[in-house]
């Protein structure tokens, strides 16, 4: 279990050890008990769904859509099968963090995503699992065998009249199959290309049926909400960024890993949770929600706290919650080269300005960093992210332009100076400073 | 009804419509590449990216519902930015070839660039080249590079004709349109797919390089190869049909045809074209003039009628000749004082004398098959018989959920949801549908049938009885073999009492262009029919149009018939190995886009057609040498000025419904049950003939491209693994296949296939090819034994 | 060519999702056959796609898109290193290129001896441990120093 530290830890509680994935460790965790509550309790769907409304918990799979609203729009009534997906195609460079919720707590998911399925009448389930992960699909798969033989999952749970299949299925290596109507289609059995919304999943989602995709971190709060009550979980938060929160850590730190800290949190405290910048050098940018958030320079980065709205304020998004952070021996260019080169070959090829234009970018920006940019290539760069962003059927469009304009306006700089000197403006042997591969063995 | 509003025009929308469909209505127009009115909504050219008030983006009109109040702008400077920016993207990595290209001119991508392209390309880097691939004769894919990612080609496959050929490999810009393991596409709808593309990445093959659009001519016509009668347009250029294309009309064709329809015209300049008359002299046939030829012909008939009076004179029409031709050949026969002339050479059994034979059609229109709650397909290749009913089906089943069930001789997929699919003998096929015909009238509590006594209904046929009797409107259809099988007429019957039982309605498929032209034309025989003429062999044939080798019945007795005859006139577009051989007299007569006429087609709708290009050589249309031939021999009513003359008196204008529908089309049938003929064949193996799509017609055999399709393989011996062994036969081994007729006995050396699709204890082997033609009977018993 | 094994495995895959929806099996059984097989010829895809009932071009379509699949023959250990930014910044980068000078191979190369073949990847969801190596699609190698990587590449045999 790689959560390296935490603040009033909620959903990572009591996670030390290599067995904490197990049913019987889970149950004496106190796992299940939420279950257990609705039939004992004769909650009703609707008590479920407000619960959490009042907890303010809002999606960690990147939009922050309130989770009890979702859940709100799955047309409980209609008879037929009806879906519940749990995304774990955690895909988003930076997020690992729901690789360790996989990993140690792994019933919470499945909890959560029964109690889910209670409050919307959902009958089928799936877990859809980041093909990169593999032993982890295998632990879910014996987890969920054990949830099965325990009655937690299946036929008449628990002994009442609810059901609920629940199964995994994998992925093989596409980052845009994180994306829910994408995730929907490769579960389909076919290439994961988004649908176009509306029809939203709610009303045609899996096999055409009523569906509800919700993160694994989002369906793994979901038993503590209601074990601890919506408000608490709230208070857990901070006001309309309800609960705890896992964030991963990654880049130029000392400690990179997950840490989970209430939202809110200031950013200076999760940086010195993870063992504050490397080697003690200069803190120079940080992207706070995932490769598709906006970078934000660091004495921006320093004046955040770790939620929704801040963030936000700040001209980025919280997104998955993944925080790349990056020294001074970064060169900006560089960086967003290789983001780029993410977004051109993860790109679905469906859509017109993302096919073209995400190859486009890379390629200007590939020719930037290569010593070969001319002068209209920032206004070029600038055009064509307008004219991918919000003109396509998914997010990945604006996913690979917003870094583009972030770079591009906070460090303009450092682009021209690549232009017109055909060279870097952080010196090579610096960059190579960054990294530790060769130092840490030595 | 949502009210919108697109660029200040006030419209109800249609429940449900989207901004697009609502936007066509108005006459507006929104750029566009992937949407297609006919395919699912993909949305992914974005190409259609309109403004909608108080909307935070630009949304695309094809996906994108119209709701109430909405207001929305089309070419709004924010609307027209973003369609240009788009097209900027569609642009960087296409090649800029319009002037080589085959699309150019036609080229949706390239209009477009015209109104939303900027000037000069911004992109600097390398375009993506995309390799060339093989897709068969049809579909050339050697400029993929072109290809805009719109995906209509792929969902045309899953959508329309049912299978699934290309696909869009890989992703990003690296996606690219291929077929599995580079084969070829076998659709036999497949050439809408070039159509459908937008631009000139999927181009016709046969027409690759072969002149510019913009210097054809384009005339429309009708298609003859099957009764859908498939509107047309033709283009030529210095009087050579250069391509065909579908000619959009939403209640026949909708907007598209079959291969068969499009590629077919590479058979109208084959090097076997007749372009001069012949006259057999000394036993060697000889060009003459032309008032040489008919002054012979007229003669030779003369002849006949005098020294063994008119009886002695048969004429057989092509079921795709025109009506005005088919008419005009029965009032020269009938001028002469014989009534032995008929059109369905491929027929076998006839109502017996005294039955009228009313003109059988499709008992309804065609655009009603996508509203049927219930079809039975008896005796049908359907999809390869008759592409575009088979489409109609496919459509009907998926979307508006209609039972389509087939009784038929072979397991051959019609790529549509079965509720289902009987698989018999053709012996057995009577029998079959008797087995309906009782389950219907038990579960609907009426007498059974006098003759049905022995009949017991199995699962199958209680559930085909149960569908046409539950709900809906429900039809009845008679295919290609139901009307060529030995027991046809029986067949018929059995349909009809079905009919009367469950209220469902008959309709005959058709199984050519002109069959129920044919019907209306007179050219039915008051003495003996397509078959009588020939086992009862007579002295003198006039032949229309058709290879009696390839496209009779039994081309054995038919050989042998034409063989010991006097006098032989053929008119025809073509000459054949075996007309040199037997004929004495050789016309050449116009193909359809040489000559003016009327098909009509299943539906009854009367639809004629002009040229479109000059005769080829000395040919001459068919109805002017019938006219001309009527006057050499003095018959009276041969002073017809036009085709449309010939035609109104046949089909009087005020006697057409609604302008443009023959009446009195009937397919009723009054006969009992003959209990002889529900009687399956025991201890002798059986013939299967399907009529192969590529072989169909004299016209089709010629046309190169589609000869080079799998769907044109030379015929095997196709049998089960159970009927292979019995025959003492492996897969692969040469088979020589033999039939009996009463013109003696006839043989064929095919090779042996595996198929299990094929009933126990039958041979399938194709009718319609010179590898079969020395066979006798399609539905006959044939002899099996290893080489 | 599919083992009885496989296809049992594959007949457990088809049974999680709804009767006539066994398409949704195709990324399973795609990786099952690829496991046993090394890669995915053309005629395994179309034998999964036969069993599946689906077209083969659709099956091909699956096949092409996901990255784990591997569609030309690959050596019998196939390392994936993670470069993207996160890693990048930890020395994913770095990882690769020490791994193509130790082997002598350059990106999507096979060793000679057809033991390794080296493959760039995209986020693997480890950015945490970076740099990663991720060893047949299966086994993930985490917090690699050049070190590790010897020691790897000495227990692949
Ligand atoms: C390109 C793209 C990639 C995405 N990747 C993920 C992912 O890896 N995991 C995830 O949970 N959500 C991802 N999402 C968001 C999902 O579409 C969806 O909003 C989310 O799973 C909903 O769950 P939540 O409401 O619990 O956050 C992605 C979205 C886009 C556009
Ligand atoms: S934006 Fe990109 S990833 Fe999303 S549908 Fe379009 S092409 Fe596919
Ligand atoms: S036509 Fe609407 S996106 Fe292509």
């Amino acid at each position: 279990m790689a959560v390296l530290g935490s603040i009033n830890p909620i959903l990572t509680a009591g996670l030390d050890g290599d067995r904490t994935w197990r049913l019987a460790d889970y149950v004496s965790r106190g796992g299940y008990k939420s279950l257990r509550r609705i039939f004992a309790d004769n909650l009703t769907p609707g008590d479920v769904i407000a619960e959490v409304k009042k907890s303010v918990l809002r999606g960690r799979g990147g939009a922050g859509f309130p989770t009890g609203l979702k859940w709100s729009f799955m047309p409980r009534a209609l008879p037929g099968e009806k879906y519940l997906i749990c995304n774990s195609d955690e895909g988003e460079p930076g997020t690992f963090k729901d690789r360790d919720l996989l990993s140690g707590n792994p019933h919470a998911v499945i909890e959560g995503m029964v109690i889910a399925a209670y409050a919307m009448g959902a009958t089928r389930g799936y877990n859809y699992i980041h093909g990169e992960i593999w032993s982890l699909y295998e632990r879910f798969e014996e987890a969920l065998a054990e949830a099965r033989a325990a009655g937690f999952v299946g036929q008449n749970i628990l002994g009442s009249d609810f059901s609920f299949e629940l199964f995994a299925h994998h992925g093989y290596g596409a980052y845009i199959c994180g994306e829910e109507t994408a995730l929907l289609e490769s579960i389909e059995g076919k290439k994961g290309q988004p649908r176009f919304k509306p029809p939203f999943p709610a009303s045609f989602g899996l096999y055409g049926q009523p569906t509800t995709i919700n993160n694994t971190e989002t369906l793994a709060s979901v038993p503590f909400i209601l074990s601890m009550g919506g408000d608490a979980f709230l208070e857990a938060g901070k006001a309309n960024n309800g609960g705890p929160k896992l964030f991963s850590v990654s880049g130029h730190v000392n400690r990179p890993g997950n840490y989970e800290v209430p939202m809110g949190t200031p950013f200076s405290t999760l940086l010195e949770m993870a063992g504050g910048v490397r080697g003690g050098r200069k803190l120079k940018a940080v992207i706070p929600g995932g490769s598709s958030a906006p970078v934000v320079p660091a004495d921006l980065m320093m004046e955040c706290t770790m939620d929704y709205d801040s963030i936000a304020k700040a001209g980025s998004m919280l997104g998955s919650g993944a925080v790349i952070v990056m020294d001074e021996t970064t060169c900006m260019v560089r960086a967003l080269e290789r983001l780029s080169y993410f977004y051109y070959e993860e790109s679905c090829g469906q859509c017109t300005p993302c096919r073209e234009g995400t190859g486009w970018l890379y390629k200007i920006i590939h020719r930037i960093e290569n010593g070969q940019g001319v002068p209209e290539d920032l206004e070029t760069l600038q055009r064509l992210t307008g004219n991918i962003m919000g003109r396509t059927i998914c997010a990945l469009g604006d996913a690979a332009s917003m870094p583009v304009q972030s770079f591009l306006k906070h460090f303009r700089d450092e682009f021209q100076y690549h232009i017109e000197h055909r060279q870097c403006l952080v010196p090579v042997d610096v960059q190579r400073a960054g990294s530790t591969f060769f130092t840490a063995s030595a | 009804m949502p009210e919108i509003e697109i660029d200040g025009q006030l419209v109800q929308a249609p429940e449900g419509a989207t901004i697009m469909e609502v936007a066509e209505q108005l006459g507006v127009y929104i750029p566009h590449f992937c949407y297609h009115k006919k395919l699912s909504i993909a949305a992914n050219c974005r190409m259609c990216l309109v403004q909608v008030e108080k909307a935070a983006k630009p949304v695309p009109a094809c996906a994108t519902p119209a709701t109430n109040g909405m207001k929305v702008f089309t070419h709004s400077s924010l609307a027209v930015k973003a369609q240009q920016g788009v097209m900027e993207f569609l642009l960087i990595n296409h090649p800029l070839d319009c002037p080589i290209c085959d699309q150019g001119g036609e080229c949706q991508l390239q209009d477009l660039a015209v109104g939303y392209g900027a000037g000069a390309s911004h992109y600097q880097e390398e375009k993506r080249v995309v390799f060339h691939k093989d897709a068969g004769s049809l579909i050339s894919m050697q400029e993929m590079s072109r290809c805009i990612h719109c995906t209509r080609c792929v969902r045309f496959g899953q959508e329309i004709a049912g299978v699934m050929e290309f696909g869009m490999a890989n992703r990003t810009m690296h996606s690219e349109i291929v077929t599995f393991l580079g084969r070829s596409v076998d659709s036999e709808l497949s050439g809408n797919m070039i159509d459908l593309c937008p631009v000139g990445a999927l181009t016709s093959k046969p027409f690759r390089f072969a002149a510019r659009s913009w210097e054809l001519s384009r005339l429309p016509s009708i298609s003859l190869h099957d009764s859908v009668g498939a509107n047309l347009t033709v283009q030529a250029r210095n009087h050579r049909v250069m391509r065909v294309l579908p000619r959009e009309n939403e209640a026949v064709n909708e907007c598209w045809i079959s291969d068969r329809d499009r590629f077919s015209y590479e058979g109208l300049n084959s090097p076997e074209r007749l372009t001069k008359p012949m006259i057999r002299v000394d036993g060697q046939l000889r060009e003459v003039e032309w008032s040489v030829a008919l002054d012979y012909a007229a003669h030779g008939l003369r002849d006949i009628v005098a020294r063994h009076g008119a009886d002695e004179i048969a004429a057989l029409a092509a079921p795709w000749s025109t009506l005005e031709e088919m008419h005009l050949l029965q009032k020269v026969v009938r001028g002469l004082g014989s009534g032995n002339v008929d059109f369905r050479p491929r027929r076998y059994d006839y109502a017996p004398s005294g039955v009228p034979a009313g003109a059988r059609w499709l008992g309804m229109r065609i655009a009603e098959l996508n509203e049927l709650d219930t079809a039975l397909v008896v005796g049908s290749f359907v999809r390869k018989d008759i592409p575009l009913f088979a489409q109609r089906l496919r459509q009907a089943a998926k979307h508006n959920g209609t039972r389509v069930t087939l009784i038929s001789l072979g397991n051959d997929d019609p790529l549509m949801a079965m509720h289902e699919h009987v698989v018999v003998a053709p012996s057995e096929l009577p029998a079959a549908l008797a087995r309906v015909v009782k389950a219907a009238a038990l579960q609907c509590r009426v007498p059974v049938p006098a003759g049905l006594e022995a009949i017991v209904p199995d699962i199958p046929s209680e559930a085909i009885a149960t569908s046409l009797r539950v709900r809906g409107r429900s039809m009845i259809f008679l295919g290609r073999v139901a009307v060529q099988h030995p027991h046809a007429v029986q067949i018929h019957v059995l349909a009809q009492h079905l009919s009367d039982i469950t209220g469902a309605n008959l309709g005959f498929f058709g199984d050519s262009g002109n069959i129920v032209g044919g019907y209306l034309s007179g050219a039915l025989p008051s003495a003996r029919n397509a078959r009588t003429m020939f086992t009862d062999p007579r002295r003198a044939y006039v032949m229309l149009g058709i290879e009696p080798e390839l496209d009779c019945h039994n081309p054995q007795l038919t050989l042998a018939a034409l063989r010991q005859a006097d006098l032989r006139i053929v008119l025809s577009p073509f000459i054949s190995e075996a007309m040199r051989e037997y004929a004495d007299v050789l016309l050449p007569v116009a193909p359809f886009t040489e000559t003016s006429g009327t098909f009509v087609n299943a539906e009854g709708r009367v639809q004629s057609f002009k040229g479109v290009v000059r005769p080829l050589g000395e040919a001459r249309p068919a109805w002017k040498v019938l006219r001309v031939l009527g006057n050499l021999l003095n018959l009276d009513g041969f002073d017809q000025e036009s085709s449309e003359e010939v035609r109104d008196a046949v089909l009087p204008p005020e006697t057409l419904i609604d302008g443009e529908f023959a009446s009195g089309l009937d397919n009723g049938i009054k006969l009992p049950i003959d209990p002889a003929a529900l009687v399956s064949a025991k201890g002798v193996f059986e013939r299967v003939a399907d009529v192969p799509i590529y072989f169909s017609d004299p016209l089709v055999r010629r046309a190169p491209a589609l000869q080079k399709t799998r769907d044109a393989a030379p015929p095997t011996a196709r049998m089960s693994a159970r009927t292979l062994a019995e025959a003492g036969l492996v897969a692969g081994a040469p088979v020589r296949l033999r039939q009996e007729s009463i013109a003696g006995s006839g043989e064929a050396v095919l090779t042996a296939a595996l198929d299990d699709g094929v009933p126990d204890g039958c041979v399938r082997v194709s009718a319609a090819h010179p590898a079969t033609a020395a066979l006798g009977d399609m539905f006959g018993t044939i002899q099996v034994e290893p080489v | 060519m599919l083992t009885p094994e496989s296809l049992a495995r594959i007949d457990r895959e088809i049974a999680k999702y709804p009767v006539g929806q066994q398409q949704s099996a195709v990324m399973a059984a795609l990786a099952i056959a690829q496991e046993a097989h090394g890669w995915l010829s053309p005629e395994l895809i179309e034998e999964v796609a036969v069993y599946l009932g689906m077209p083969p071009v659709a099956a091909l379509e699956v096949a092409t898109f996901y990255n784990m699949y591997d569609l030309k023959p690959v050596g019998r250990y196939k390392l994936t290193v993670c470069t993207n930014l996160p890693c990048m910044l930890s020395g994913g980068v770095d990882a690769l290129e020490y791994l193509q000078k130790k082997l002598g191979i350059g990106l999507d190369e096979t060793t000679p001896d057809g033991r390794i073949t080296l493959k760039q990847g995209e986020c693997m969801g480890a950015c945490g441990d970076a740099p990663v190596v991720l060893v047949n699609n299966r086994r993930m190698c985490a917090s690699m120093t050049p070190a590790e990587i010897d020691r790897l590449l000495a227990e692949l045999d």
